[in-house]
This record gives C-alpha cells, sequence and structure tokens, in this order.
C-alpha cells in the first residue's frame, strides 16, 4: 500500500480513510459475516492429509487488493503475451519441435519430463489451443515490475474464490465498493462457456454440447466445479456419467445417450482414461483419449500441458517468448538457478539461508524451502536432497513481495500478496477478466500464500485513480 | 437431465424419508416402554423397535442385548447402522452436495443446515430423556425438506424423481410396519383385547403419523382391520400404500409425458395401483396379512428397480 | 519364413455387463524383415472396431459395446513372412527420437537394487556388449516362470522377487537399461517356438534398445537372444501398458473369465484358406 518513498500510493488513497475511519470493532465484525457467508453457502474445500477438517473454508480478507487501471493494462498485455508462447510452445512440443531442433530448450526438459505426453506427439488440436484457462501466478516487487512467479497451464483453479469475493465485497463493503470504479469479474463464467464453444468440433453446429467433468465431492476444488457449472449452465458430469461409443462421447442421462462436445475436465491427465494413462484410474471415461485424438470432442484444457508450466521449463520461458513471438517479455522471470547445472548448484548450496529452493514438479507449496524463514535443520535436510537429486529442484532469491494492508485480527498489518488472474484463450484469442485471485499469506511474515498452507484470500478491485 | 442427477436425487428423498420414519419409530416405541409394566411385555418393546427398522441381526453384531440405551443409539446414530438416522442424514447430504445444483437453494440449505448441526451434536450418547427433542428435530427437517420441495422446486423431470424417491420409499416403510406386526392385526387377536393391545395398535399408528387420521376416518375405536385398511387401502391417508401408489403412478405418468415414452416401471406401478385401488380389507385377509404384505414389499421392491433401470443408470 | 498365428481372447461373464470398451494392439506392421501378408480381426458379437493409430505408431483399434453381454470373443489370425536380421529393427514406423525412451514409468522405474545391478554389469558401456551382459544377466538372474507375477508387477517388484515372465523380465530389462542412459523400449508380439509348442497361453514380450550407429537393436530376456525370424513384432511402448494386446475396461458384471489361447506355427500350403 505504501510506496517507496512511505506516500500511500494513489489506488489505496480511499481504501486508507476508510481503513482509519472504521470503529475497531467493525474489521472482526465484517471478517465474521464473510465467513458466514462462505459457510453457508458450503463454500469449502478439502485439504489433503488433514483427517479432522475435512471441508474447511480459506480465511477471507475483507480489506480488498488495489490495482490502477493503468498498472492492469501493462499487466494484462504481459499476460497475452505469456499464454501465446506457452500455446505456441506446447503446439511445438507436440508438433514439429522446432524449439529442441534450434536447441532453446534441452531435449531431456521435453522428453522425460513427466507431464509431456507422448501419446500427444501428432495429435491435432482445435485452432492449436493447448491452454484454454491458464492461472498465471504473478507477484509485484516495486511500482513498475511485475515478475511470474509460476505458470499454471494444467486446470488452475481459485476463479471461484475470485468471484465469491467480489460478492461478499458487493454484499459487505458497499459504501467503499460504490465509491470505487472497480472493474467487474462478475462475467468470468460467460467467458469461459463462450471460450469453450469455440473450441467444439465443427461437426457439433451452433449449439455444442459442453460439460464439466469432475473427479466427484472429494476432490478439494468440488466446490469450484459446481459453482462454475451452475453459472456456465452446463452438466457437471464425473467419469461415470460419460461412455464413449464409435468413437464419440456421451453422457448417460434419462432419456437417453446425449453427445458431449466439448468438456471442461478438472481432472488430471493421469486419470483422464485408464486405456490410455493410469490403468487403475476410477475417474476417468475409458476410451476418452482416442475420441479426442480423432477431434470427435474437445477437452479444455489439452492433455499434456504441464509439460509447459514445470518450474524447469519456467526458467526457460524468457527463451521461448522471444523465440516464438520474437518480442521482448513483458513480464519478468524471478531469476531462477537450475540445480542441474553443476555451476548454479555450487551457488545454491552456498547460499541456502538466503534462498526460496522449489521442486521442479512438486505444486501447492509442499516440499518447498524458504531459506529466511527455515530452521537450521531444515536447510540441512534440503542440502541433502539437493545434493543427491540436483535436477529435481530450482532456487530462487526471496523476493521483496509487495505487502497490502491485510486484517489479522489483532488489528490492520501488511501481508504478503501474490495475484493469480484467469486467462481465456480460445478461437477468438486471449480474453481476461479484470484482477483475478490476491492470494494473502496470512502469517505474519510469512511469503507462502498457498491455501494449503495457511494462506486466504483477498477480493481484487481494478480501479481508476 | 444426468441419470446419476435423478438417481441422488430420488436417493437424497429416500435418505430423508427413511431418517423420519427411524425417528417416528423410536418415538412410538419409547412410549410404549414408557406404559406401566402391567400393560406391556417387558424389554419387547425395543426389539420390536428394531425389527421394525429391519436392523435386529446388524444390532446383535454389535450389542449383547436391546436395551432402551442401545436400541437409541444404534438406531440414531451409530456408525456401524448403515441406516442410523445420523447415516441416513449422511447420505443425504451426500447426494444432495453431488446435484446441489439440481436443488433449490431452501433444498440444499435445509439439508446442509442439518448436516452441519448434527457434526455439532454430541454423538456418544442419546440419554432417553433427550429423545424427544431429537426425534422432533428429525422430523422437522424432514418436514422443511419436503415442504421446501414442494415449494420451490420446478415441475420437471427433477421434481418428479424426487417425489418417486419419497414414496417408494414411503411405501417401503409402511408395508415393513405392517410385516412385523402383522400378528397383532389378525383377527384371532382382537378377541383378547386388552391395554397391552391397545397400546401396540396405538404404536403402529403412530409410526406412520396416522393415530388422529384413524378417529376422523373411522370415528370408533381402534380395531386392527380397520388399521389394516387404514394403512393399505384408504385412499386419503397420505401413507397408506394406496396413496404411495397414486402417487408413483402420477409421478411416472408426468416423467412419461415428460420424455414421450414409457417402459416398464410404468406398466408395473400401474398394475400394482389398479390391484389396490379396487382390493378390499376382506380380501386382504383371505389371502393372509402377512402374505399380502411379503408380495407387496417385493412388488414395490422391483419397482424401484425398473425405476433404476429406466431411468437411473 | 511364413508364420502363421491365431489369438483368441474370450471373456465370460458370470452376469451380463453392460459396457465394454477396449483397444487392441494386435495388428502388426511391416518392416524390414517382417511383411504381413493377411491379418484379420474377429468379433463374436455385433460392433464396430475403429482403427486408429497410437503415438508410436502401433496399429490401434477400437471397440465399444454399450448393451448387456454375457461373453466376448476376440480372434486374430494371420500370416507373417520375416527373415533374421540379426536383431536390428529398421525401417518401423519411428515417431520419436530415442531419447524419449529414457522416459521412467511406473512399472519400469528402477529401484536401488536394479540401479546397482545395472551398473555391475554394463557399467559405461552403452554398446552392444553391454547389452547382450546385461541380456544373459537378466535371464539369469530372474527365473522364468508362471504364476507369482501379474499385468501390474514392476519391474523392481520382480527382480526382487527373481521370478517372472516374459513380460517382467522385459521390465527388467528396461528399467536396467534406462537407468544406465541407454534408450530403451517394450515389445509385443508372438514367438515360433523352437521345440514345435504350437500351443501357447500368451504372446511374448522383448525389449530393443538404442545401439549408437545401430540403432535400435532387440533383446529378448527370456530367451536370452535377439529376436530372429522367429518373432512377429506387433506393438511397441515404454512398457507392457504402450504394447499390451488388449487394454480394456467394462462395467457391471461380477466375475469375468477370461480365456487366452495363441497358437503361432509354420504357415503351410494346406493350411491356408
Amino acid at each position: 500500500m505504501v510506496g517507496p518513498d512511505g506516500s500511500i500510493r494513489a489506488p489505496y488513497a480511499d481504501v486508507a480513510k476508510w481503513l482509519e475511519a472504521a470503529p475497531p470493532d467493525q474489521l472482526e465484525r465484517l471478517r465474521i459475516e464473510s465467513e458466514l457467508l462462505y459457510r453457508r453457502g458450503g463454500i469449502t474445500f478439502a485439504v489433503y492429509g488433514d483427517a479432522a477438517g475435512e471441508e474447511r473454508i480459506i480465511p477471507f480478507d475483507i480489506v480488498p487488493r488495489m490495482i490502477s487501471t493503468a498498472e492492469w493494462a501493462r499487466l494484462e498485455l504481459g499476460l497475452k503475451q505469456r499464454v501465446r508462447a506457452l500455446n505456441m510452445y506446447l503446439a511445438d512440443i507436440y508438433g514439429k519441435q522446432r524449439v529442441l531442433k534450434e536447441k532453446i530448450v534441452p531435449e531431456d526438459l521435453v522428453w522425460q519430463n513427466p507431464a509431456f505426453r507422448p501419446e500427444m506427439a501428432g495429435v491435432s488440436v482445435p485452432h492449436d489451443i493447448y491452454v484454454h484457462i491458464a492461472g498465471i501466478d504473478i507477484v509485484r516487487i516495486d511500482a513498475d515490475d511485475y515478475y511470474v512467479l509460476e505458470d499454471n497451464a494444467r486446470t488452475p483453479s481459485g476463479v471461484s474464490y475470485m468471484l465469491g469475493g467480489r460478492e461478499i465485497s458487493i454484499r459487505l463493503m458497499g459504501d467503499l465498493y460504490g465509491a470505487h470504479r472497480v472493474a467487474p469479474v462478475e462475467d468470468y463464467p460467460n467467458e469461459l462457456v463462450s471460450t469453450l464453444r469455440s473450441i467444439a468440433p465443427k461437426a457439433a453446429g451452433d449449439d455444442p454440447v459442453v460439460v464439466l467433468l469432475t473427479p466427484g465431492q472429494f476432490n478439494s476444488a468440488y466446490y469450484e466445479h459446481s459453482f462454475l457449472a451452475d453459472k456456465m449452465g452446463v452438466e457437471l458430469v464425473e467419469g461415470r456419467d460419460l461412455l464413449v461409443r464409435d468413437n464419440f462421447v456421451y453422457m448417460r442421462t434419462t432419456e437417453r445417450p446425449k453427445r458431449v462436445d466439448v468438456i471442461y475436465r478438472r481432472i488430471d491427465d493421469d486419470f483422464l482414461d485408464p486405456l490410455v494413462f493410469r490403468p487403475d484410474s476410477l475417474l476417468g471415461v475409458p476410451g476418452l483419449f482416442n475420441a479426442y485424438a480423432a477431434k470427435n470432442v474437445a477437452l479444455a484444457n489439452a492433455v499434456g500441458t504441464g509439460a509447459a508450466d514445470d518450474k524447469a521449463i519456467y526458467t526457460y520461458m524468457p527463451e521461448i517468448v522471444k523465440f516464438f513471438l520474437g518480442e521482448e517479455p513483458i513480464l519478468k522471470n524471478v531469476p531462477t538457478w537450475r540445480c542441474r547445472n553443476p555451476n548454479e548448484l555450487s551457488h545454491v548450496l552456498a547460499h541456502l539461508p538466503e534462498l526460496v529452493v522449489k521442486e521442479v514438479h512438486g505444486s501447492g507449496g509442499y516440499g518447498m524451502l524458504v531459506g529466511p524463514a527455515a530452521r537450521a535443520a531444515e536447510i540441512e535436510r534440503f542440502r541433502g536432497l539437493l545434493k543427491a537429486h540436483p535436477e529435481n529442484y530450482i532456487a530462487q532469491p526471496t523476493l521483496a513481495l509487495s505487502a497490502c494492508p491485510s486484517f489479522v485480527g489483532s488489528g490492520v498489518a501488511p501481508r504478503h500478496v501474490d495475484l493469480r488472474p484467469f486467462c481465456l484463450t480460445g478461437a477468438k484469442g486471449v480474453k481476461i477478466v479484470p484482477g483475478g485471485l490476491t492470494r494473502v499469506a496470512l502469517k505474519e511474515g510469512s511469503l507462502v500464500v498457498n491455501s494449503s498452507q495457511g494462506g486466504g484470500t483477498k477480493d481484487t478491485w481494478v480501479v481508476d485513480v | 437431465m444426468l441419470s446419476r442427477t435423478a438417481d441422488n436425487l430420488f436417493w437424497l428423498s429416500r435418505y430423508v424419508e427413511r431418517a423420519d420414519y427411524f425417528a417416528r419409530v423410536l418415538e412410538a416405541t419409547s412410549r410404549l416402554a414408557a406404559l406401566p409394566a402391567a400393560y406391556s411385555a417387558p424389554g419387547n418393546e425395543w426389539v420390536g423397535a428394531l425389527a421394525t427398522a429391519g436392523c435386529y441381526d446388524a444390532f446383535m453384531k454389535e450389542y449383547d442385548k436391546p436395551t432402551a440405551e442401545s436400541v437409541i443409539q444404534f438406531l440414531a446414530f451409530s456408525d456401524k447402522n448403515p441406516f442410523s438416522i445420523r447415516q441416513c442424514l449422511e447420505t443425504a447430504r451426500f447426494n444432495a452436495r453431488a446435484v446441489r445444483t439440481a436443488l433449490t437453494v431452501e433444498m440444499w440449505e435445509t439439508i446442509n443446515g442439518a448436516w452441519l448441526e448434527l457434526q455439532r451434536m454430541d454423538k456418544s450418547t442419546l440419554a432417553p430423556a433427550r429423545l424427544t427433542r431429537f426425534t422432533e428435530w428429525v422430523k422437522d427437517v424432514s418436514l422443511r425438506f419436503d415442504g421446501s420441495g414442494y415449494r420451490t422446486m420446478l415441475r420437471n423431470d427433477a421434481y418428479w424423481f424426487s417425489r418417486l424417491g419419497i414414496f417408494i420409499e414411503r411405501a417401503d416403510n409402511t408395508a415393513r410396519i405392517l410385516d412385523v406386526k402383522y400378528h397383532i392385526l389378525l383377527p384371532e387377536t382382537s378377541a383378547v383385547g386388552g391395554g397391552l393391545d391397545y397400546s401396540q395398535w396405538a404404536a403402529i399408528l403412530r409410526s406412520v403419523n396416522a393415530l388422529t387420521a384413524y378417529h376422523w376416518v373411522y370415528r370408533e375405536s381402534l380395531r386392527p382391520w380397520l388399521i389394516a385398511d387404514l394403512l393399505i387401502l384408504n385412499r386419503e391417508l397420505p401413507r397408506s400404500l394406496a396413496s404411495c401408489y397414486r402417487e408413483i403412478v402420477d409421478g411416472l405418468d408426468n416423467l412419461a409425458g415428460a420424455y414421450g415414452r414409457q417402459g416398464r416401471g410404468q406398466r408395473l406401478a400401474r398394475a400394482l395401483h389398479n390391484s389396490l385401488d379396487s382390493g378390499t380389507i376382506e380380501k386382504v385377509f383371505q389371502t393372509g396379512l402377512h402374505e399380502f404384505v411379503t408380495h407387496f414389499i417385493s412388488d414395490n421392491q422391483r419397482i424401484g428397480a425398473a425405476i433404476s433401470e429406466q431411468y437411473l443408470i | 519364413m511364413r508364420i502363421r498365428i491365431k489369438h483368441r481372447t474370450a471373456y465370460a461373464y458370470d452376469e451380463p455387463v453392460y459396457s465394454i470398451t477396449e483397444l487392441l494392439r494386435m495388428t502388426p506392421r511391416d518392416h524390414d524383415g517382417q511383411r504381413v501378408r493377411r491379418w484379420r480381426i474377429d468379433l463374436d458379437q455385433d460392433g464396430r472396431l475403429v482403427e486408429t493409430e497410437d503415438a508410436f505408431g502401433n496399429m490401434v483399434h477400437v471397440l465399444s459395446l454399450h448393451r448387456p453381454l454375457d461373453s466376448l470373443a476376440i480372434t486374430v489370425e494371420g500370416e507373417v513372412e520375416t527373415d533374421d536380421t540379426v536383431g536390428v529393427i529398421s525401417g518401423a514406423v519411428e515417431r520419436f527420437p530415442p531419447g524419449l525412451y529414457l522416459r521412467e514409468t511406473a512399472l519400469t522405474r528402477p529401484d536401488a537394487a536394479i540401479k546397482e545391478f545395472a551398473a555391475d554389469v554394463i557399467g559405461d558401456d552403452k554398446g552392444l556388449e553391454g547389452l547382450h551382459a546385461l541380456l544373459m544377466a537378466v535371464k539369469r538372474e530372474v527365473k522364468f516362470e508362471n504364476g507369482p507375477t501379474d499385468a501390474s508387477t514392476t519391474a523392481a517388484q520382480a527382480f526382487k522377487g527373481r521370478i517372472g515372465v516374459c513380460q517382467d523380465l522385459s521390465h527388467v530389462f528396461i528399467a536396467a537399461a534406462r537407468s544406465r542412459g541407454i534408450p530403451t523400449r517394450y515389445v509385443g508380439g508372438y514367438l515360433l517356438r523352437e521345440d514345435g509348442m504350437v500351443q501357447q497361453t500368451a504372446g511374448h514380450a522383448w525389449t530393443e534398445a538404442h545401439v549408437p550407429a545401430l540403432g535400435w537393436v532387440g533383446f529378448d530376456p527370456a530367451n536370452g537372444i535377439s529376436p530372429t525370424a522367429a518373432h512377429v513384432r506387433v506393438a511397441m511402448g515404454l512398457d507392457y501398458l504402450g504394447a499390451a494386446p488388449v487394454r480394456g475396461s467394462r462395467s457391471g458384471g461380477s466375475e469375468e473369465r477370461l480365456e487366452v489361447t495363441v497358437a503361432v506355427d509354420h504357415a503351410r500350403g494346406q493350411q491356408q484358406n
């Protein structure tokens, strides 16, 4: 909220006044009310490995995160560029592999990447789009610099919290909300469904049937799945609701099997089709992949998009943007040491207490080391891991992440935040609703914003100043 | 509509209805048990409750003997009993969560609210003294669920599937009570009469919420064949087999209309409804009450299976 | 050599199943030293086989039946002409560079024991000698025997038990070779047995490893040899799952009885029809 010179940044002017004027118990009351709204609506998520809390809500911080329209415009350009590059990269590695022939990316990062799906090689996808829904995690370091922390190109989640947060802002913070011209995000489900319809097979005609495929109630994001299906007006299906006959996909209905043209799938590649991927999957649809490869059904996202978003490929993104678009990347990459490279590994080992170490194929904030916050024993444990399997890790400097005013029980205090805008790519190009999901590390000093690690969310207001 | 959605709606209703029925069984039993010893055969009421709920064997695997405390615990809260009231509500909410978007907000909030309240309850014991409060709560949940569905749902296939669930379950429940208690409704028993029989008869009627209704319909004191008549053939009593089947036929006709085709479910249900509609209680007793009821239960199951085959898988 | 093959896979179900979907990799293709003379797939139920090709270049047929069935039999039958190429595979459909065949899969992930074994046997010799040493070592260390292993047994499990069928021996070979940086893959097919045993209970499986300068070379660990004119190559993948003759799924039905019969024989004029 505060700029380098100590003054209040322009977008926060009214928020600062509002916070000052708010009676001390009002913030706590709003926090409780917002929690009740979440709880009553059943807006919950499940935490893996936590037997006690089967269903929890993510803490919502009522103080909005503010972004000026001008800042957003630049961010949007950068995001569109990034998403275009991701799609071109994927089309290339599953197609002509120019990026390998020209040695932009080392071969083994493709061929031996667990998220690369050999089954996809030579399969053509509608409009050459692989990542229809991308969640790009971004942090702001100073007034001008946004860094991409991570590309999420598989089945990014969290958009329901973006929409839920906005709903709460409107219901509980009417006065402050009304005082700003906040750019709307409510249109996201419509944008999503038109993106999905735009990739339907030609044979589907003017009114393609779209469904959302969920792993089911026990999935941590089930609420989001049912929420989005409802808002889009499409069926929420599980694998057992679908069947493949003669290479076409149908859903089982009370009348007769009904053709399905586009599947927004929130199931990982591994579980999509037991006849092609993991044979023990009970969540998928036998025969689905072949129907997909025959272009009789479209999947969003495409199969094998994870090959573009792991942390090893991330380090090559600036080169990938330049190679495919011939442009300088607008959004920067966080400087990253690739531990697979011996020189870089020795640097990392020498500076462990200052660095953040991440698993190349990990996600969700599990299995990472935050050097400055870690105990000596933890640092030593990672030293051992790094020496044993350097290729599994990357390291980054701890960034001076921007902090936003957040209500933390004892009062309002700065907490670190990141931002996940949701980028939709369809036949007509890239569309991004202004804002996104702001995640906040509610623990003092923490840099980890993942909901599975005690993070919370905020509403994000893109405003004219 | 997705077959699985229809299936979830059907079973959601069935489980709420079942929870309601078990609450009534517990209530009626505790009244019987509270009678002075002279009128009752001590201890038997709770065995009767288990039999009526169809879980005597499951109970005996967990406990030595049926006492008030153990039977109440088993029927109300036990996680060893897949059909305890708690498990019924858990399963109902599981089904509801799977089809949230097919439910109205009112229905979802009723079932989710009940589930949340259930999480907060102390489930380790339910003292007989607290029983009434609990059963009242369960009946209230089912009343609100049923009522909110009736008041807020669109009259489309979703509605008819959820109605079918209620009435297939309700017909099964009414038939099961008759199946367990038929011996005290037989003509030869009536000669015995006496206080014990009266309170047993009254308990049957209470289990299906029909004690007051009996007096309005027959305007005389309790007679076993009239009780059987009321529960089997009376068209006005909402829990009679005849009423349930009128609703089932109605629901299936509406589905057939909406989908433009009919099948085995419609044919079987209509046949059973016709036989109830044209039946008399004398004929029922001629065939034998027990035989009649056993037959009905298996017909009802067959119709449930036909509905499932036709629409739900 | 002209080889005649008849392979029947028959399912019987205790209760009717209402849905079956299967991917069949049962159709061989031509390459140097192998020419498919005639080949057909027959079903004993009405249904369509959709023919496609997977990313590795294997022929795949998709079978989907959605009606109550109490049995299903799939019969493939045909003739293939072969020559001995001293194990070298050329002229086959190749969709990926050798580097892809270094991927680990769940079935071929080497554990510490396999890595140590591979280091001992192969050392740093990525050429023919190292691979021949591995071929003999796998045959010696892992006893060929039916029974203890099944289709989901991993290389590490088979190596630990020191027992397995041709699938398991191939997985151990693959895991070991890849752990030394040698691109290796799994091959499914048929073997005309030297001992004249025509009736067999399953097809055969072996491996191919990439040797610089030579290209892909076959290794049959169950027999301790490189493939000869007696081997008919049908499908190839990263492991068994990528080359399995049938990958299927069904809903409904309780118990399934599966009967597989394979007959591999010299094609003789009078047997042709």
